[in-house]
Order: structure tokens, then sequence, then C-alpha cells
């Protein structure tokens, strides 16, 4: 059995060394391209969001590596991607992969067993302690490797020498591709991290707070966005991310069936805009945009994929917020035919606008 | 010796350069169609400023904007490289001071910047389609053949304006020739689509946003005056046009550029010489992994001058490097 799985950011990390760590072998997909997206566009419907479009050239790319199995997580709300699995299966049956098996990890809403049964299923071992232990290891690389990310935002914008920090960072990529299992990621990671570190800064940098809104797919997954944290932090922005993955798979496998979540705080924020549940991440959009202008960030960019429909409708809202948090807020709308240059175009006149703006808030 | 800046804009349908002296007069303006040869437009643009400037001249800043920008900053050398907004604001407020809004609609890309205190607080571009108003309404007065200079005028003559769908070009254009069909006349159509348009622009750029005068309109489709009133009925306000408004971006320029050289930096302007140079640009798709970057490649007389649209850095620095061993 091979397994592979569909990228979104720096996910593969952690599914790659919860897979390794329960003893199976993993076909990681080779980077998202502009062939990955050229295979998804043609095979799935015109009208469907992005991320399943992406996840389809996934699937095409590593089926031609040998994968036989795919993983794909579930979700229980209301919004398409909990149709995603169905759809995908149906997609790759009718181009003739019927050999292919999907294995769904769907969140248990109040039945676990099946998910236990989706997981022995794949790990063909019923040890508790095995699997426990796995996750436990991939949950701890997702933090260490989120950790890292969070270092990249730092740095990017104040290195002496602009890109320097992302050539280590590109070259831990690629060598975790190589390795295998827990113990070598976390090395690799560890070192990479001691690396950025050293990077010498330049004190004298103006640096702005941007938060970045919006869609999870599109935040996390750089091909898709169109490389929006490197382009910003090499404007010279810091940036944060409303939605992270360490956070969203605690939140949504573990926490979520449980009824503790940790988002409480921000859905409160989003409250007076956005009462109830909508599905996708909108209330979080809003929460998070309210959270960022209270803490004094300098904007606010919101991307999402073409037609979501919970994201259309915080986007619909955010004016409202911008209005009366005084806060500038930019939104972005990415899908195949996406270009880059108007991207770009819109992305510096919004620095040039923020740092305007806190040229005249400081003089 | 007069002192002088060039402000460059290259567009998807134009290019636009001006001239400009130290007192912000402009002392020539060329506005000439891209047709999908920037290149050849920027040399084109150049040409004809060098023509019909006669006293002698120095060029103290250059600065570029527009989607092209890159690419002419690459072949001119410039000192100051834009984005559109930027540049069109501070065109807008060298002409009126005390702007608060700006409407601009270009070939393909439609804006709306607003200001507050002289400095840019807002702004929002047409985010999912390239709109192409410009572009739409050059088709449309082709298609009922009338010259694209009257078709603005024909619409002021309207006294019965039909409605026309504009939440698209698609639908304006097929509910446009349903409108013809039923025998609307063609002043009530013109005006229904100027209608149409400014009711679209005002919809998607305009939403929740407020819309305070003095209001400019600039870009290639403020020649209109058929959008130009319907923008003054839909906002109960006069619009004001400047002079020079098919222009504004390379305007914007030149003033940027002015101010970056009164910062004392030096010009990189490589001279009305690149006129005569020939260009080449190679594309070609870098096979060392599997993001299968676009890299292009401008080649001057047999040089290559500069490498870019690679994700990883690779082949741009090639070039760095190969600069620093000459």
């Amino acid at each position: 059995m091979k397994v592979t799985f569909p990228h979104m950011g720096n996910q593969y990390v952690g599914t790659k060394v919860l897979l390794e760590e329960v003893g199976l072998d993993v076909i990681v997909p080779v980077d998202c391209s502009k062939e990955t997206l050229n295979i998804g566009t043609k095979y799935s419907p015109e009208s469907i969001c992005l991320p399943l479009k992406i996840n389809i050239g996934n699937f095409v790319e590593s089926i031609n590596e040998g994968a036989n199995t795919i993983v794909m997580i579930g979700s229980c709300g209301p919004c398409r991607f909990g149709y995603y699995s169905i759809l995908q299966n149906e997609i790759l049956k009718e181009m003739g992969h019927e050999d292919v098996e999907i294995i769904l990890l769907d969140a248990p809403q109040g039945n676990f067993k099946g998910l236990l049964d989706s997981i022995y299923k794949l790990t063909k071992t019923k040890n508790p302690y095995k699997i426990i232990n796995a996750l436990v290891k991939a949950t701890r690389v997702l933090y260490q490797i989120d950790d890292l990310e969070d270092l990249m935002y730092y740095k990017r914008p104040r290195q002496k020498n602009i890109g320097e920090a992302d050539l280590y960072y590109d070259e831990l990529h690629k060598k975790i591709r190589g390795v295998r299992g827990y113990r070598e990621v976390s090395r690799l990671i560890k070192e990479t991290k001691e690396k950025i570190l050293r990077i010498e800064e330049d004190p004298g940098r103006e640096v702005l707070r941007v938060g970045l809104i919006g869609e999870i797919y599109t935040i996390l997954e750089p091909s898709v966005n169109v490389y929006i944290e490197k382009k910003l932090g090499e404007m010279g922005v810091e940036i944060e991310k409303s939605l992270r993955l360490s956070h969203w798979i605690t939140e949504h496998l573990f926490l979520n069936p449980l009824n503790i979540t940790m988002d409480s705080k921000i859905r409160k924020e989003a409250k007076p805009y956005l009462k109830t549940m909508i599905g996708g991440h909108a209330r979080e959009t809003i929460g998070y945009g309210i959270h960022y202008a209270k803490r004094g960030f300098d904007g606010l960019i919101q991307v999402y994929p073409f037609t979501c429909m919970p994201e259309i409708v915080a986007q619909s809202i955010m004016p409202q917020v911008e209005k009366e948090y005084d806060i500038p807020y930019l939104c972005l709308i990415v899908d195949e035919m996406t270009g880059e240059a108007g991207f770009n175009t819109r992305l510096e006149a919004f620095v040039d606008l923020l740092g305007k703006r806190k040229e005249m808030k400081v003089s | 010796m007069k002192n002088c800046y060039l402000g460059i804009d290259v567009g998807s349908v134009s290019t636009n350069v001006v001239l400009m002296d130290d007192n912000n007069n402009i002392m020539g303006k060329v506005y000439t169609k891209t047709q999908g040869k920037p290149i050849d437009a920027i040399q084109r643009g150049m040409k004809e400023i060098k023509t019909a400037i006669k006293e002698e001249i120095k060029v103290k800043g250059v600065g570029t904007t527009g989607s092209g920008r890159q690419l002419a900053a690459m072949i001119v050398g410039a000192d100051v490289v834009k984005n559109e907004i930027t540049a069109h604001g501070i065109a807008a407020l060298n002409f009126v001071d005390g702007v608060r809004t700006i409407l601009e609609i270009g070939g393909q890309d439609s804006k709306i910047i607003l200001l507050k205190n002289n400095v840019i607080s807002d702004f929002a571009m047409n985010t999912v389609c390239a709109a192409g108003t410009g572009s739409f309404l050059d088709r449309q007065a082709s298609r009922l053949d009338i010259a694209i200079q009257d078709f603005g005028k024909m619409a002021l003559l309207s006294k019965n304006p039909v409605r026309i769908a504009g939440r698209c070009a698609v639908f304006a254009e097929s509910d446009m020739i349903h409108k013809q069909q039923l025998g609307h006349n063609q002043e009530d159509i013109i005006k229904g689509l100027c209608d149409a348009l400014v009711r679209n622009f005002l919809n998607n750029l305009g939403k929740g946003k407020e819309i305070v005068g003095p209001i400019v309109f600039q870009g290639g489709v403020a020649a209109n005056v058929g959008i130009k009133q319907s923008f003054e009925e839909a906002l109960g306000q006069e619009v004001l046009v400047p002079p020079h408004h098919d222009v504004m971006g390379a305007i914007g320029c030149c003033l940027l550029a002015r101010e970056h050289a009164a910062k004392g930096h030096l010009t990189e302007f490589k001279g009305f010489d690149i006129i005569n140079s020939g260009y080449n640009v190679k594309g070609i798709e870098c096979q060392d992994c599997a993001n299968l970057c676009e890299v292009i490649e401008i080649v001057q007389d047999g040089q290559i001058m500069a490498r870019w649209g690679d994700k990883c850095g690779k082949w741009n620095s090639l070039v760095k490097k190969k600069e620093k061993l000459a």
C-alpha cells in the first residue's frame, strides 16, 4: 500500500510523519504547480472552489508516481468541503482510477467507531499505543513547523539581504522529502530554525503589521495565494494568519467533537456582525479581523477562493468592520484565472497606503 | 539645459509617455496603443517624445507604472517603479488639491481611490473580472458603426434612456442587441449603456464607500462625456475631468521621479538611445522543479539584461552575479 494525501501548505510535514510513524509507505505529492492546477481544472466541475481542483491535481500526480491509497480529511460544516471526498471519489472513478482507495478521516460527530474503523483500515493495526504515539508526534511536528513559519513572518521583513531566509526555508522543504520519520524531520526543522535565527537584521527597517484572514486553504497554501506571505514579507510587512494548521487540527479533530473550542473568544468578537455558524470560517474571518484591529495591526487582507460562500458573506460584512475599527481592508479572490500582475498591483498599493497612514499617525 | 522628468505608464491597452519640467508643466505627451507589444510601444513613445522636444533637456528622473512597469523599468532604467493606484492618486492631487475621490477607468482595470487630507485612505480595483470597460466601449462603438470619439456625445442627445443589464459585459451586449431589435434609437441605447456601466462601477467598486467631492474622473474612458454625465447623475455631484486625463498614470510617475530626484538620488536613465536598440524577450520553462516557472529573459542587442518570473530566484540571481563579475 502506497499512501498519498492532498497538499495544504505545511500540512504535508505532519501527515508525512503521522503516516510514516505507523509504518506506511508514503508518497508526498509533488509541490503544487501550474500543472497540478491544470490537471485539477480539467477534471473538476467548473464552478467548484479552487481547493478541490488542486486536490484532484495532487491525487493524479501522486497516482502517477505509484500511490494507490488516498487519505482525506472530512468536515461537518455546511461548506462544500464536507462533500469533497465523495466528489473526489467520483471524479477519480470517472478518470479510470477505480483501484485507488480513498480513506476518509471524518471528524467523529459522536460516532467514534467510524473514525476508529477508518484508522484501523489505514494503519492495519489495532494497537492504540502505536496510533496515539504517531498522532502525538505528528501534532508535535506541526507545531514545530508552524513555529518556524512564525519566525519566517518575523524575519522576512527584517532580514538585511532580502530573500536569505527563504533560501534556508526552501532548502528545508526539499530535504524533508528525502528523510523518514519524526526524528529526522524534527531535526531538520530545528537546524533550519537555528540558521534562520542567525540571519542578520536591518534595525532601521520600518515594519508594518498585517493580519491575513480568509479561507483556510487559500491562506495556507502558497501556490494558491500567489506566494502572498513572501511578497508581503519582502515589501516590509510582518503578517499573522488567522488560521493555522496545528490549531485547526486540534480544534477540528479533537476539541470540536467534545464541544470545547479555543475559538470561542474570536466568535464572541464576530457576534455583533454574524450571530451564527454559516459554514467554513466566516466567523473566524470576521472575528480575527476585529481581533487584529484591536491589537493595533496596520491592515487586514482577506483571501478566498472564487465562489466560496462563507467568505462572500464575510466579505460583505468586512467594510463595516473596516469603518468601525478604522483599519484598512483589502480583499483578494483567487482561482485558476488569477493574474499575478494584478495581484501584485493591489498588494503594492495596499502596502503603500498602510505606510503612508502610519507616517501620518506618527508625525 | 532644462531639467525634466520622464513618466511611462505601460498598460495592457495603451502605453503613455510624459515629459514634465521642474514646474510641473507637461512638455510632451504620447498616448499610443500597446497592441500586445509593450517594448515596441515604449520605444515608439520615447521616439515621439524625443522628436517633439526641440530644446536641450536633461532627464533627472524616470518613473514607470502600469502592468508592464517592471519591463519598462528594465528597458529605460527607471528610478521609481510604482503601482497604478499610487501613481494615479499623486497625479490627481497635483491637479485638484484636496481631491477626495478618484474614479479611474482604463482599458482593462477600473479603480476607485479615496483620499483624506491629501493621502490615499482607501482604494478598490475590480477583483474577479477584468472589467475592460474601455475595450468594451470600443467594441460597442464599432459594432454600432460610430466613431469612439462621438460615442459619448450621442449619449447626451438621449431623451428616453433604456435600461440595460450591466452586471457583466456579456450580459450588457446581449441585452443591448435585444433592445436594438425592439426598435429603440441609438442615442437612448448608448445612454442606457453608459448608465449601466456607471451603475456597475459604483456597485462593484464603490460598495460601502462614502463618495465625497471633489471627484476626479480619469483614465482613457474619461474622454467619454456620456459616462461622465452618467456619473454626475448617479452621484448627484459635479465630476471633474483633468485636461490630461488619459495620461495621469504617467504624470504621477513624473511627479514621483521628481520627488525621488529632489532627495538627491541620481538617475539610472539609459538615455534616449535605447530607441535604437533591438530588444528580444525569450520565455523559457525552467525544468528544475515541479513549479515549471516561466522565466522571462530580456535580451538587448544580444546581451541578457534581466530575467524574472522564477519563484525560487535562481535565474534572477544568475544575472546579478554576472553583473558583479563584469
